[in-house]
């Protein structure tokens, strides 16, 4: 944890991302993935929705710690909800 | 009936890469995250302060006219290199001499570091001594670039379409000499314009290097540092300060790691959601 000065929060985050990244591995070997066209209007594979998902999520955040830093929450519960949609239905 | 056995160990042969991907670029990225949600002069002097660097990026004005500068600079460069390149590989000969001549004449701008460039306009664009703002101050334009913000802009939009217009032609040039002439045979019978061609046969054969041209402009204009600071140094004031340079006055110039690192990674976050919007219109081409 002292190394390169890091602190809970940031290992936390990219522990939950390399997870995410064994998680999709796993699925992959298991429950190969097919392309498919959900309500986003593009052929997505499920690497493909988790990356949009993240990458929305952290505009959604910047948004958020934009408009209104003080409730940053609020954010979040819009972000989770989004990704959620975006894997299941995207 | 396929009965090879899959085998994927080839993929083990891609790891050395992805170790020295994972400590030259991975493990630096994340350590920049790390930075930006802390006040941090060196190693015994930090604190963890939440979002408050993002917030506060942000909401500075500099950050916001920046970025609005970044964005015309761009999307004015794309605006005229495009076109203009296309422009010149088509009115470049289909093959002989004087085509291979010109491929290396347009070629040659490529070839020149950005610090040149920037340092050749610079001795160029001179209102006292350079063969462009002299000139232009003797046909009655009074031209002084380090002066007046519209003119550093025109002086820097000028460097930019000099310096990469011909990697758009270079590229457009290579894709019209992909068209067969059965092509432009067939417009040719059925009484098709110029124009016509052009819109009809030779955009949609051009469609695939023009994202590829458009890309690279895009990421390269979206970066560009070195060029605006040896031509104006993001002056006459700030009217040329550009994202990058503003990043460097604030990691390199002020030692600010946190404020810079939370920048880095809204900068960083802009320019991957661009790589996503070109990567998918790829994508959707090729399926």
């Amino acid at each position: 944890m002292t190394w390169m000065a890091w602190i809970t929060p940031t290992v936390i985050f990219f522990a939950a991302i390399a997870a995410l990244l064994v998680t999709l591995v796993i699925l992959e070997l298991f429950h190969p993935t097919e392309k498919r066209r959900g309500f986003l209007q593009l052929k997505t594979t499920r690497g493909d929705r988790v990356f949009i998902s993240l990458l929305s999520t952290a505009f959604i955040h910047l948004f958020a710690v934009a408009v209104f830093p003080a409730s940053i929450w609020l954010g979040s519960f819009a972000a989770v909800a989004w990704a959620i949609l975006v894997l299941t239905w995207g | 009936m396929d009965n090879r056995v899959k085998d994927n160990r080839a993929w083990l042969g891609v790891l050395p890469v992805l170790l020295i991907v994972a400590f030259s670029g991975v493990i630096p990225l994340m350590t920049v995250v790390n930075y930006s949600f802390q006040d941090i002069l060196d190693f015994d002097n930090r604190f963890f302060v939440g979002f408050q660097w993002y917030s506060q990026t942000l909401n500075d004005p500099r950050f916001i006219t920046a970025f609005a500068r970044q964005l015309l600079f761009t999307a004015s460069i794309l605006a005229i290199e495009i076109p203009l390149g296309i422009m010149v590989a088509k009115g470049m000969p289909r093959q002989g001499k004087k085509a291979t001549a010109i491929l290396l004449f347009l070629a040659v701008p490529l070839l020149i570091p950005s610090n040149v460039v920037g340092t050749i306009w610079q001795l160029f664009a001179r209102p006292d001594i350079g063969l462009m703002g002299v000139s232009l101050n003797y046909l009655g334009w009074n031209f002084n670039y380090t002066a007046s913000a519209s003119q550093a802009w025109f002086t820097l939009l000028a460097m930019d379409i000099w310096h990469w217009t011909s990697l758009v032609a270079l590229l457009s040039y290579s894709g019209l000499r992909s068209i067969p002439d059965p092509y432009y045979q067939a417009a040719e019978l059925d009484g098709a314009s110029h124009w016509q061609t052009f819109r009809w046969v030779e955009l949609p054969k051009l469609k695939s290097v023009l994202i590829i041209a458009t890309l690279l402009r895009l990421m390269d204009s979206f970066m560009i540092y070195t060029e605006p600071l040896v031509l104006t140094g993001g002056g006459p004031g700030s009217s040329t300060t550009f994202l990058s340079q503003h990043l460097a006055t604030m990691a390199v110039g002020q030692f600010d790691l946190g404020p810079a690192a939370a920048f880095s990674v809204i900068y960083f976050l802009f320019i991957l959601l661009f790589c996503w919007f070109f990567y998918t219109i790829v994508m959707s081409e090729s399926d």
